[in-house]
């Protein structure tokens, strides 16, 4: 059971075998004394017989390495890729001229020649089980996930003719040149036969979807350049892998016995294997899409299905030898437009979230490991003419497949790819983790020279991404390829481009022909009458449209804007004063310019700083792995407001709790209670604008005043403060920084016009007056009245009963996030520093006096 | 191809069409073919009933304002030449800009397109596209997903991002600037009247 277990282990790990020492000595400073793995079991059982013998003894501390030491190290390795890239992606100026992942490789080397200096042996390297099963899924299925899937399947036929046929041919070229050198003895002595040239070929044939991407993104080329070389090294990888392995199953064969049959087979396979394997991946697509429809109630794991079932399609697919790369890059294609749909929003956030965490971890520990396999004495095997020769074919036949395809596919396109895009295309063609992963796990029975295999490739791999990467920006400016428009989302865009569409496919019926537009506009109707339907759940079927969809996020985005200026400002006020959709800035700039200079100047750069919140344009091709492409979608607005407030506001209440309520800690987290609470307040807050309105005492005395009765008023003291969290939240922004002692100052200047009471606001209700009036004069305490000669000030209850019924719906939602952020007491303060002693000692817990009313049910009906 | 030259010379103002919308005699002859097709009663002139009748014209959202769109005002009938200059709207851009020199605007052009994307929401041609005349267009492609409030606020905000003169409307100009990001050859083109 050890000896398996320490297999399995072996197996799961071998990533990091015997690593002990390396980060004892190098990376960690452990202090453990070098293992070799032949010892490793060993101790691996004496760790455990020491443990049996600890029962002997009390040990108060025992140091069990071996207990730890697989997970321990695996864990370490990632901790160590992610600070890398942290201490690489901290440098900007050197990222701007060299790829982040030319500088994890480089940042590998050095990483390797530290164990190898403490080792004198190579103890880490990438093994393909590790990356096959463990790195690369989560890669692919985040590609496949967040492909745009318009753009992909409008291009298409591009894309899989650069995938299957380029990459069949860049294999057969490159193995038949090199078997062509090798015959002519260009190579010298090797081992070496045609079959195994063209196993070597398909291996390194494939365009890596991990390096393009780390590469292309930094470009942003035009989104059509870009969708045909990322979905060409995305599908080419199952094909490549389709071809090693039938390739693989002939040199096993052995060339003797290889006739036309078994080629036949071959072929028939390579069909089978890479549409089987997009089948898998639609099926598991629906399924998740499926079982979404019914997470309701587990809302909390539902993010999960998605990880798991996109991994599920990748063993499955492995499991019957199809292909598992294009399984999972057609789950997450299939997916994604209805999980999105039927999970809830946080879900999809955790879903984004949690999908780039795990794509740029295995990404950034790829490049890592393919930096540490190259300090491997063992593999170095050098041949000249066998490595640059593959280097100049590579490269040369890349250039001509890409040629030669695209003046074929222009033809049919009705944008054609231009010369400069194809220059582009050719040169992006990087070999990445996906060749090195399939040279290392060639037989090295069957193949002599496999090491020279593993050392070409690595070298393959390092100039493309390291050369070719760094060249790659420059080239592109060179060029001046068409870059990627960042464009803001607008309104108008979204609705001409419905209507683009549109238009093309009656333009299409009237000259009755069947095209592109139509076969789309088919396909869209079919996929929402059947497949919506089945996959979506009926209330998320609803409000689907792209349209509202815009809107619906742009409307976040300047409620966001609003926030930022509120705060900014210490106040919101301004928004129940201009009309919603009005883009504040302007009128907010116009009309308060000359009020308050330095403010502006201040607001302008806020502006700036918020529009890296709220207004991050949305990238048109939103797939690259390190932007933040969730950026300017709804969810992480969401996420975004919700941070904002949080950060802003709850520290406040938290304060003023323990200010207020020494006694009663209790969280208010019943809604009803809240509800009531909200209620409670809105009545007695209109009870005291009729009384203002009434005019029975001057505006401002009453406002005060009832603001203390309404806290006398609740029947237990402690609901005061919470109550005015609560309503506070709702309408009253102006509460937050702009009364307090600090923006005080602020708040002054900037709303000299707004403390104006108006008459024309409101509810007119009778029915309020009887209990007000008796109120009104009997209850002002001394403080109060003192506090009311400070005439600069205004007192909140009253700007919020002048402005109660301008209360803004679409800050409502906000509410339940901001709790109350200032009490009577602070703003007193500031208000009144005489008044400061009796405030303080007379608030905290505020008195209930027998001769207050209790709140009359029958209004809180109405209210 | 052989046919088609036969064809060429049936077609009124065959040449000049071809000179002037820069299609080629294929596309010509197919157009003319397509033209008779929908022209039941072979006057040689297309009514708006002639297009109704096309298949899933009436399922499309703004179906009626594209037939209209081939209907300039005050015109019951379209001949062959209006349809075909019509339909060249959506030939893709000419990826070798010589033949422009002759003429000053082809109607495949970018503007020329927008100019054709355009009118379908100017229904009452005076050169801007009130609030009104968006409301309807996006009444007919958002449908009875939204409410009317909402169609109504996206009207109201789809015009502010336009409207740069505030007239609270859409000039052409605004028009063509709003668009500027997007790929119009790309967007307005179809491949098989290349």
């Amino acid at each position: 059971m050890r000896g398996s277990g320490y297999v399995h282990l072996w197996l799961v790990v071998c990533l990091i075998s015997g690593v002990t020492r390396a980060n004892g000595d190098v990376a960690l400073t452990h202090q453990e004394s070098p293992l070799k793995p032949s010892e490793s079991k060993s101790s691996l059982n004496h760790t455990e017989h020491g443990h049996d013998s600890i029962i002997t003894g009390i040990p108060i501390v025992t140091f069990k390495w071996h207990h730890v030491e697989a997970p321990y190290i695996i864990v370490l390795w990632i901790l160590v890729a992610g600070l890398g890239k942290m201490v690489i992606e901290s440098n900007h100026h050197v990222t701007n001229v060299i790829p982040e992942s030319a500088l994890l490789i480089c940042f590998g080397f050095i990483l390797g020649g530290m164990i190898w200096g403490a080792d004198k042996q190579q103890t880490f390297k990438l093994t393909p089980t590790v990356f096959f099963f463990y790195l690369l899924p989560q890669i692919i299925l985040d590609a496949g996930y967040f492909m745009p899937n318009k753009l992909f399947f409008s291009n298409m036929g591009g894309i899989l003719v650069y995938a299957v046929i380029g990459t069949c041919w860049n294999a057969a070229s490159l193995g038949l040149s090199l078997w062509g050198c090798h015959m002519g003895g260009a190579m010298g002595d090797l081992d070496i036969g045609l079959l195994q040239y063209l196993l070597f070929g398909s291996l390194i044939a494939a365009v890596d979807p991990v390096a393009v991407l780390a590469v292309f993104e930094q470009v942003h080329v035009n989104e059509v350049l870009f969708i045909m070389v990322f979905g060409e090294s995305l599908l080419n990888d199952g094909v490549t892998v389709v071809l090693f392995n039938v390739f693989d199953a002939f040199v096993s064969l052995g060339g003797s016995k290889i006739n036309a049959v078994e080629i036949i087979k071959g072929i028939i396979s390579f069909f089978v294997v890479a549409f089987g394997g997009s089948l898998m991946g639609l099926v598991f697509g629906l399924l998740i899409s499926l079982l979404t429809r019914c997470t309701k109630n587990i809302q909390i794991i539902e993010a999960g299905f998605i990880f798991v079932f996109g991994y599920l399609a990748y063993l499955t697919a492995e499991m019957l030898s199809l292909s598992a790369i294009l399984s999972i890059v057609f789950c997450g294609m299939c997916c994604q437009k209805y999980i999105n749909a039927n999970m809830d929003e946080r879900s999809v956030t955790t879903v984004r979230y949690v999908m780039k965490v795990l794509a740029n971890g295995s990404e950034t520990i790829i490049f890592v490991f393919l930096g540490i396999s190259a300090i491997d004495k063992s593999i170095w095997v050098w041949n000249t003419g066998f490595i640059l020769l593959t280097l100049l074919f590579i490269f040369v036949y890349r250039i001509i497949g890409v040629f030669f395809l695209t003046w074929i596919l222009n033809k049919f396109r009705l944008v054609p790819l231009e010369f400069i895009d194809q220059v582009i295309m050719s040169y992006g063609g990087l070999r990445g983790a996906v060749a090195y992963g399939l040279a290392t796990m060639l037989d090295e029975n069957k193949i002599k020279e496999k090491n020279l295999m593993v050392c070409t490739t690595l070298i393959v791999v390092y100039f493309t991404v390291i050369l070719q990467g760094i060249t790659m920006k420059p080239l592109v400016t060179w060029l001046k390829v068409k870059r990627a428009a960042v464009t803001e989302l607008t309104l108008i865009e979204k609705v001409q481009n419905k209507a683009f569409d549109h238009m093309l496919v009656a333009i299409e019926d009237i000259s009755g022909q069947i095209g592109h537009n139509y076969m789309r506009d088919k396909w869209k109707h079919f996929e929402e009458n059947w497949m919506s339907r089945f996959l979506m759940k009926p209330s998320a079927r609803k409000n689907r449209d792209r349209i509202f969809n815009v809107f619906h996020q742009l409307n976040l985005k300047d409620a966001m804007s609003y926030v930022a200026e509120g705060e900014r400002r210490g106040s919101l006020e301004f928004i129940r004063n201009e009309s919603a959709f009005v883009d504040f800035k302007k009128k907010f700039g116009d009309e308060y310019s000359e009020v308050m200079p330095d403010i502006m100047a201040d607001t302008s750069d806020d502006h700036g700083a918020m529009s890296a919140v709220g207004r991050n344009p949305v990238p048109s091709v939103s797939l690259e792995m390190h932007e933040q492409t969730m950026n300017g979608m709804r969810e992480t607005n969401d996420v975004n407001s919700h941070h904002l407030l949080q950060q802003h506001l709850y520290k406040g209440r938290k304060q003023h709790r323990h200010r207020y309520s020494r006694s009663h800690f209790e969280v208010n987290k019943d809604e009803n209670e809240v509800q009531e609470i909200f209620q409670r307040t809105m009545r007695s807050r209109l009870e005291s604008f009729k009384s203002a309105k009434m005019g029975v005492a001057p505006p401002k005395h009453i406002t005060k005043h009832t603001k203390r009765d309404q806290q006398q008023k609740m029947p237990n003291g402690k609901s005061v403060d919470k109550n005015r969290s609560y309503y506070s939240g709702d309408e009253d922004f102006e509460f937050s920084e702009g009364d307090s002692a600090s923006g005080l100052e602020a708040s002054r200047n900037s709303f000299p016009m707004r403390i104006t009471y108006r008459a024309g606001d409101g509810i007119e209700n009778p029915a309020f007056m009887p209990d007000l009036d008796p109120m009104s004069q009997v209850q002002i305490p001394p403080w109060l009245a003192e506090a009311e000669l400070d005439s600069g000030m205004v007192a909140p209850s009253q700007r919020a009963q002048v402005r109660l019924p301008w209360t803004p719906s679409n800050l409502r939602r906000l509410a339940p996030l901001r709790n109350s952020t200032h009490s009577t007491d602070s703003f007193m303060l500031a208000d009144a520093p005489a008044a400061q002693q009796r405030d303080d000692d007379e608030l905290p817990p505020p008195p209930s006096p027998p001769q207050s009313p209790p709140p009359p049910p029958p209004h809180r009906g109405r209210l | 191809m052989g046919s088609s030259s036969s064809n060429m010379n049936n077609i009124p103002d065959g040449q000049q069409l071809l000179q002037e919308t820069g299609f080629s005699a294929a596309h010509i002859v197919r157009l003319y073919e397509r033209f008779e097709f929908l022209d039941k009663d072979n006057t040689g002139h297309l009514r708006p009933e002639d297009l109704e009748t096309v298949p899933d014209l009436d399922k499309n959202p703004i179906g009626a304002r594209i037939i209209g769109a081939f209907f300039p005002p005050g015109k019951e009938t379209l001949d062959f030449g209006s349809f075909v200059r019509i339909l060249a709207h959506f030939r893709p851009a000419d990826s070798n800009r010589a033949r422009d020199g002759a003429q000053q605007e082809p109607a495949n052009s970018t503007t020329g397109k927008l100019r054709f994307a355009f009118q379908l929401y100017d229904q009452d041609g005076d050169g801007k596209i009130s609030r009104d005349e968006l409301l309807q267009v996006l009444r007919s492609m958002l449908g009875l997903q939204v409410t009317e409030e909402q169609l109504q606020c996206i009207a109201e905000r789809a015009i502010q991002e336009a409207d740069a003169d505030k007239d609270d409307a859409i000039s052409f100009d605004e028009f063509r600037k709003s668009l500027e990001k997007v790929d119009i050859d790309h967007k307005m083109s179809i491949s098989f009247l290349r």
